[in-house]
């Protein structure tokens, strides 16, 4: 595109950006006030961080939070892989829409049906077979599972489905087994897809609130559960604090992302701006 | 595909079901459930209802109470209808401020775009609870707003926004905003400028040309983008509970009120089911589209 966009145009995107990114500007700079009165200007502190990493209830849901994630991430990249592969790479078979049904459908239920219909099948097997006994964090790792699943799906698959197929027909016909042409020819090339899979899927679980309300029991509170008791009946200084780090780190992660992605166009100098318009 | 399959039989039907059985297990099984629970009658029990089969006076117990109760209660009509109404106008808002934004990113040089759309994805990849929650800041009474046109003398008392329906609609436009500007602008890039630049040639003005070749080309993105908002913000429960007043009825706060405060297991299944009712056809469109994109529709 020659023609950038006009000014009213300009002016509109500004409005826009202002929109998304002022209400957590305001986060970061209350976080240093000194007042317990959130919006009452009194000084400048980080008294709040203080308190924040001796709230033993935050510090150790953080850590049940981050177990989750992990956890989930990784199990959602293996099932999602196989997902994107099966609906992508493998043909026609025998409920193949039901699978791109079941895969697609958990990223648009609402959160709080998912939430229910897992707890009452927890509650069902519980009954039935006796396990799972009682809810924790077992559960909630199976919910984010099956939900994140759906959204690594999307990912790989759209990196798939660009993928030349004639390269691994090729390593195949230069004798690897389907494994090693998956592990040697394929994964390579998808690999960013991949991490950017888990990467979506530890956000997701990381900042889970319903469906982890519904599926957790007692031992396993994630730190979105904490963080929303705690503002339920008001703003909190500590939750401001806890915000400011949340967006320095996710600032951090964006900054390294566009300059992996600035180098890789200086890289491929000639054709960078065909590389950056395909994406 | 003949090699693979004689090679490595079994591969392939691992890799179909490893996955499916899974999301059948965790997906597809919990709403039978969900529906089967629905049918049952509620009790004073753990679970708080009483099981289909085994009761003396008869031999199937099932009853479709809970559904005639939501249809005859005034109170779930209109937290359906509320929800419905807050979701559409919310979208529309959604569509009027992203669609701006979106043209313009397709506009940007190529450079710029992928800054433009790195500040676009950036905030989601912050908490979803956190977003929500810094509008408590900004709209309560003593928040920045208030605050603000107190000092500057443009009102005399604080103006209520919070726990009201606005704030409601604040926080779901500012929350899911990104979600309609990505499909948006995944179809906007697409457009071929020398096609607009013919239309101008032959004489269209700027609005024809928009609303009769970029709408049309756009409408993939803006049908993608309204689904993206519409169907999750109906079945909200954060933003009506954290910005929302004690009127402001949504159906994901009904059903989670049901289900924790009233331990009203049987009907907060009905609600999900009559909810899940609702959200067929949208849902069935957009796997659809889904399916397409993924190259499967062929």
């Amino acid at each position: 595109m020659i023609r950038g966009p006009s000014p009213a145009l300009r002016a509109a995107m500004v409005a826009v950006l202002v929109f998304l990114y002022a209400p957590m500007l305001l986060l970061v700079i209350y976080s240093f006030n000194d007042s317990r009165l959130v919006t009452v200007w009194a000084g400048f502190s980080t008294r709040w961080y203080g308190e924040l990493f001796r709230d033993q209830q935050m510090m150790s849901a953080l850590w049940v939070s981050l177990r989750v994630a992990v956890m989930a991430a990784s199990a959602a990249v293996v099932l999602g892989t196989l997902a994107a592969i099966a609906l992508t790479r493998l043909g026609a078979f025998r409920g193949r829409s039901v699978l791109g049904m079941l895969v697609t459908a958990p990223l648009l239920i609402p959160e709080v049906i998912t939430g229910l219909s897992l707890l009452l099948l927890f509650v069902a097997m519980g009954q039935l077979v006796g396990w799972p006994a009682e809810r924790g964090m077992l559960t909630v790792w199976i919910a984010h599972v099956t939900f994140a699943t759906a959204f690594v799906t999307v990912v790989v698959a759209a990196r798939l489905a660009q993928f030349d197929r004639a390269l691994y027909e090729a390593a195949l016909d230069l004798g690897a087994t389907p494994f090693k042409a998956f592990t040697q020819v394929v994964l390579p090339v998808i690999a960013p897809a991949l991490v950017a899979g888990w990467l979506l899927a530890f956000t997701l679980s990381l900042d889970d609130l319903v469906i982890a309300s519904f599926t957790s029991g007692p031992g396993a509170t994630t730190l979105p559960m904490v963080v929303f008791s705690s503002v339920r009946l008001g703003v909190s200084p500590k939750v401001n604090a806890l915000a400011t780090l949340l967006i320095a780190f996710v600032l951090l992660a964006a900054l390294v992302s566009w300059w992996l992605l600035r180098r890789r166009s200086v890289a491929s100098a000639p054709s960078s701006a065909g590389d950056m318009s395909r994406r | 595909m003949t090699g693979p399959r004689a090679r490595w039989p079994w591969g392939r039907w691992l890799v179909i079901g490893i996955p499916a059985v899974w999301l059948t297990l965790f997906f597809l099984l919990p709403f039978g459930i969900v529906l089967k629970i629905s049918l049952s009658e509620a009790a004073v029990a753990i679970p708080p209802f009483q099981p289909w089969f085994g009761m003396e006076d008869r031999w199937l117990n099932a009853t479709l109470a809970n559904f005639r109760f939501l249809l005859t209660d005034n109170l779930y009509v209109a937290a359906y209808l509320s929800s419905l109404k807050i979701a559409a106008i919310s979208t529309v808002v959604c569509l009027l401020l992203g669609f701006p934004l979106a043209l313009g990113i397709a506009r940007a040089s190529p450079q710029w775009q992928a800054v433009l759309l790195l500040l676009v994805i950036v905030p989601s990849w912050t908490s979803f609870l956190i977003r929500v929650y810094a509008w408590m800041g900004i709209l309560g009474n003593t928040g920045v707003i208030n605050t603000l046109m107190l000092g500057l003398g443009l009102i005399d008392r604080p103006l209520v926004m919070l726990r009201t329906d606005f704030a409601v609609y604040v926080g779901i436009v500012y929350a899911y905003l990104p979600f309609m500007v990505l499909p948006l602008y995944a179809t906007l890039v697409r457009i071929e400028p020398a096609l607009l630049e013919a239309a101008a040639d032959l004489g269209a003005g700027p609005a024809t040309v928009f609303l009769r070749i970029v709408l049309p080309l756009a409408a993939g993105g803006i049908l993608a983008g309204c689904m993206l908002v519409f169907v999750p913000a109906l079945g909200e429960f954060v933003i009506p509970e954290l910005l929302g007043g004690a009127d402001t009825l949504m159906i994901g706060k009904v059903l989670w009120q049901e289900f924790f405060n009233n331990r009203a297991w049987p009907l907060a299944s009905a609600v999900a089911v009559v909810l899940l009712a609702l959200l067929l056809a949208p849902l069935w469109l957009f796997h659809h589209q889904q399916a397409r994109s993924m190259g499967m529709g062929r």
